[in-house]
């Protein structure tokens, strides 16, 4: 038996019961699109998840990537695993036919991601990086260069990277230094980049990498970045790698997780000059990479739940064997019979259910802007993405840290030893809340794009809708409880929301004194609301005569969720109450 | 050259079996279910001809309920042409199941049918032989290695004690043993496409065959739990114990 099995289940009780997503898909069009085909997609991607990638988890964890004479090599096993990933060719999945593209919904595309990341994070993130940058390319970059750069990363033959990070200029774009000097038909690229995720490798015969470089004439600020292709090979004539470009990864990392995901510092320009080709406008660089900032912000959320997935599924496993109780009569009997380990078990598995809940859920929105009926739709569907994407990130990877640390309590004193795995989960979940925007990045964005810029109209909408999940609790005689804290739970979020508009003009410290307690107060209320229509639909489905054991287990998950997770909305909300007066009361010596 | 290959629908082989609580059957209410791992091996033997040129039109077969199309579909991603569903309801036995298929190859006219050795469910070992007596067919059973060389097909036979090579006429039927090959994954595109490949549901009385139960289940046990063994002094000791309590020697 496999140690990673995906839950399809569960996975096909959100698409089926929360996403609707057989009734989205017949009225969006995508008419082949149905429950079975989803059903053949993801049995199919978790076998490969199984028993090619998971396995090599471990290994990528003691033997992680290296640099060498020809670049970063990857850990052993990782290219014959990438190959059989490609030319299965799950990176077309969501991609459009015109590219090769499978042309699947998002939400589709992000189950399965759930698949590759709990497998094996490290090397998902390859593909995920190249998702990346051929979105950024098919929405910004000229025909001629889609053309040239799109079939190959759709198929996978190469990998993409983004390329944004610099030693000066991390959260700060705006202190970019890399130049791009016109030349010719092309541009010549000069600077270093760093945190560069599979920069380099030998798995393709290509890295497409496209980096954020100021141009000769380039205002100042975030407005005078301007976005280039360097692929690492030249393409020829024939379109195929040819001449070395002068771009390099000069050194590794060394981190406290994802080991074999090779971090990179690229170097480009170091002798003759990196060849480089502009993507969209001069100066509008950032805004480029804003339309795929969703999806990697998203993508990165999916990340903590597959993590934590992964954690759960071996922590339940050693519960299940590990026998350290003895009953009256002598036998021994396995700690998850002991109630403190069953209540992290259920922690674990209740915060997982949420997660996936929302990530699918906001996942299926970003279809729904894809493909709505009308431009007011798609206004307001995309909204919605906007509100939740921080969240999706900032909850989805907060929470993360506390499943997979649970995962190493379960394990009591081998949880610390590594050769049992639960802490590579934990060390590995570590860099989820950092990368791609930090918790306290999307905070910001949370209450301050998303909300105090639109007067909280996004979160006014996004609350009514569960003001309607409470509705329909009370309205069902099992659920009395469950609607009393879901009902408090919106109470809380509306308080906070109340708050933060009355006090922020005011006080320029509040917003961001209250904003991570803002999102995660967020988080967990959309939680309960995704764990509430779960409740509600199983429930139905239990007195239809549906599978008992998975459909008891999502009622006894959803109370579980309203009785522990659900509550701390309370705490968060009078943090957030207590504004921004002790937070910035010391001056800076006195911390 | 048709190749017909046969495809069951099984519990997962990750599944932990349970038994039902009246002992009346495996428990398969809301399980996992999936292709039986030595049809997979069947359908990739196939599929490998195919591609070698050497077979034309592959027709997967498959016998039970409306949900063995999910099977089908997977042989079909696989590299299967076409699918046959036979609509006998819950899977009869062997020979049940071997009436059937000499009925599809009949009809079907196949040079060579594939099956797995047996099903990991059952576990009878016995449709591959039943359908080559009743087909007056010859049978290479638990096949490890396969070539069709000049319009005969060399079987390589796992059998024990050591292998067994034969040279069989076509049309053939061969069963298939694990290390005949590794199984590929349906790759995304090819379940796509499995969709639009046709799938015909045929019933027993279509074919001509009327299903007679020739075994009966009785009750259905979970194995004795193992018990914990215990650690031995001497050479001497294990002997003594060997004879005396395990009766062995």
């Amino acid at each position: 038996m496999s140690d990673y099995v995906h839950p399809y289940r569960d996975t096909e009780f959100v698409l089926n019961e929360l996403v609707e997503l057989e009734g989205f898909c017949s009225g969006a069009g995508l008419n082949e699109v149905n429950g079975e085909l989803v059903s053949a997609i993801l049995a199919e991607a978790g076998r490969l998840g199984s028993e090619v990638l998971a396995p090599l988890n471990a290994i990528g964890d003691t033997r992680g990537a290296r640099l060498s004479e020809r670049g970063v090599e990857e850990t052993p096993g990782f290219a014959a695993a990438y190959r059989q990933f490609q030319e299965s060719g799950w990176p077309s999945l969501t991609a459009a036919e015109a590219w090769g593209g499978q042309n699947l919904p998002n939400v589709v595309g992000t189950a399965v991601n759930e698949i590759w990341h709990s497998a094996n994070l490290a090397f998902a993130l390859c593909p995920m990086l190249t998702q990346g940058a051929l979105e950024a390319i098919a929405h910004h970059a000229s025909a001629e260069l889609q053309a040239a750069y799109l079939p190959k990363l759709v198929s996978g033959e190469w990998t993409g990277t983004m390329n944004l990070t610099e030693p000066d200029a991390g959260s700060d774009l705006a202190a970019i230094k890399t130049r791009a000097v016109p030349n010719g038909d092309h541009y010549l690229i000069s600077g270093q980049k760093i945190f560069i995720t599979w920069g380099d490798h030998q798995m393709t015969d290509n890295v497409i990498h496209l980096v954020l470089a100021r141009l000769p004439d380039a205002p100042a600020g975030v407005k005078g970045i301007s976005l280039f292709i360097v692929p690492k090979f030249l393409l020829d004539a024939q379109g195929n790698p040819g001449a070395r470009n002068d771009a390099q990864c000069v050194s590794l990392e060394h981190k406290l997780g994802i080991h074999a995901s090779p971090t990179c510092v690229m170097s480009f320009g170091e002798k003759e000059g990196a060849v480089g080709y502009l993507v969209g406008e001069p100066h509008k660089g950032l805004a480029c990479m804003f339309t795929m900032m969703n999806h990697a912000r998203q993508s990165v959320g999916l990340q903590g739940l597959s993590i934590s997935e992964r954690a759960y599924q071996q922590a339940r496993q050693y519960a299940r064997e590990r026998l350290q109780g003895t009953r009256k009569d002598g036998s021994r009997f396995p700690i998850i019979e002991f109630p403190d380990v069953r209540r992290m078990l259920l922690q674990m598995k209740a915060s997982i259910e949420a997660m996936r809940a929302l990530a699918l859920v906001a996942a299926a929105e970003v279809d729904r802007v894809t493909h709505a009926p009308d431009p007011a739709a798609a206004a307001r569907h995309q909204g919605r993405v906007d509100l939740l994407t921080p969240i999706v990130k900032g909850w989805l990877t907060e929470l993360a840290q506390e499943v997979t640390s649970l995962g190493v309590q379960i394990h009591g004193g081998m949880g610390f030893i590594e050769e049992t795995g639960a802490a590579r989960h934990y060390r590995d979940a570590r860099i989820l809340t950092i990368y791609e925007g930090t918790t306290g990045i999307q905070a910001l964005d949370l209450v301050g794009r998303k909300t105090l810029l639109n007067r909280g109209e996004l979160l006014a909408g996004l609350f009514d809708e569960i003001g309607e999940t409470v509705a329909r609790l009370e309205s069902a005689a099992p659920f009395a409880v469950q609607a009393r804290a879901l009902g408090e739970a919106l109470a809380a979020g509306r308080e906070a929301r109340r708050l933060l508009l009355e006090g922020a003009e005011g006080d320029a410290a509040l917003a961001g004194s209250v904003s991570v307690n803002f999102l995660m107060l967020c988080g967990y209320l959309c939680g309960g609301w995704l764990m509430a229509g779960s409740a509600l639909r199983a429930q139905a489905l239990l007195e239809a005569g549906g599978d008992r054991a998975f459909l008891e287990a999502k009622l006894v998950s959803a109370r579980f969720y309203s009785e522990q997770l659900l509550p701390r909305t309370q705490s968060l909300l009078a943090a957030i109450r207590a504004g921004s007066g002790s937070i910035m009361a010391l001056s800076d010596e006195q911390f | 050259m048709k190749v017909l290959v046969t495809v069951k629908r099984v519990i997962d082989y990750n599944v932990k079996v349970r038994v039902k609580p009246d002992q009346s059957d495996v428990d398969l209410a809301n399980v996992k279910m999936a292709m039986n791992p030595f049809c997979e091996i069947a359908v990739e033997a196939a599929v490998r001809l195919k591609e070698a040129g050497l077979a034309s039109e592959i027709v997967a077969v498959s016998v039970g309920p409306a949900a063995c199309q999910e099977q089908l579909r997977t042989a079909l991603a696989l590299g299967a042409d076409r699918g046959i569903q036979i609509d006998s309801g819950e899977a009869p036995d062997p020979l049940g199941v071997a009436k059937l298929l000499a009925a599809v190859v009949a009809a079907e006219k196949p040079d060579l049918v594939i099956l797995g050795k047996q099903s990991i469910d059952g576990d009878n070992n016995q449709t591959g032989q039943m359908l080559a007596a009743l087909l007056d067919w010859p049978q290479a059973t638990f096949a490890s290695a396969l070539a069709l060389e000049a319009g005969r097909l060399r079987v390589t036979r796992e059998i024990d004690g050591g292998l067994q090579s034969l040279e069989l006429n076509l049309p053939a039927i061969v069963t298939t043993d694990l290390r005949l090959n590794e199984p590929r994954y349906a790759s995304l595109p090819n379940i796509m496409k499995a969709k639009k490949k046709p799938l015909e549901v045929k019933s027993p009385v279509e074919l001509g065959v009327t299903l007679k139960a020739h075994t009966r289940l009785l009750k259905v046990e979970a194995p004795a739990e193992r018990q914990g063994g215990i650690k031995v002094g001497s050479v001497s000791e294990l002997v003594e114990k060997l004879k005396s309590e395990a009766k062995v020697i």
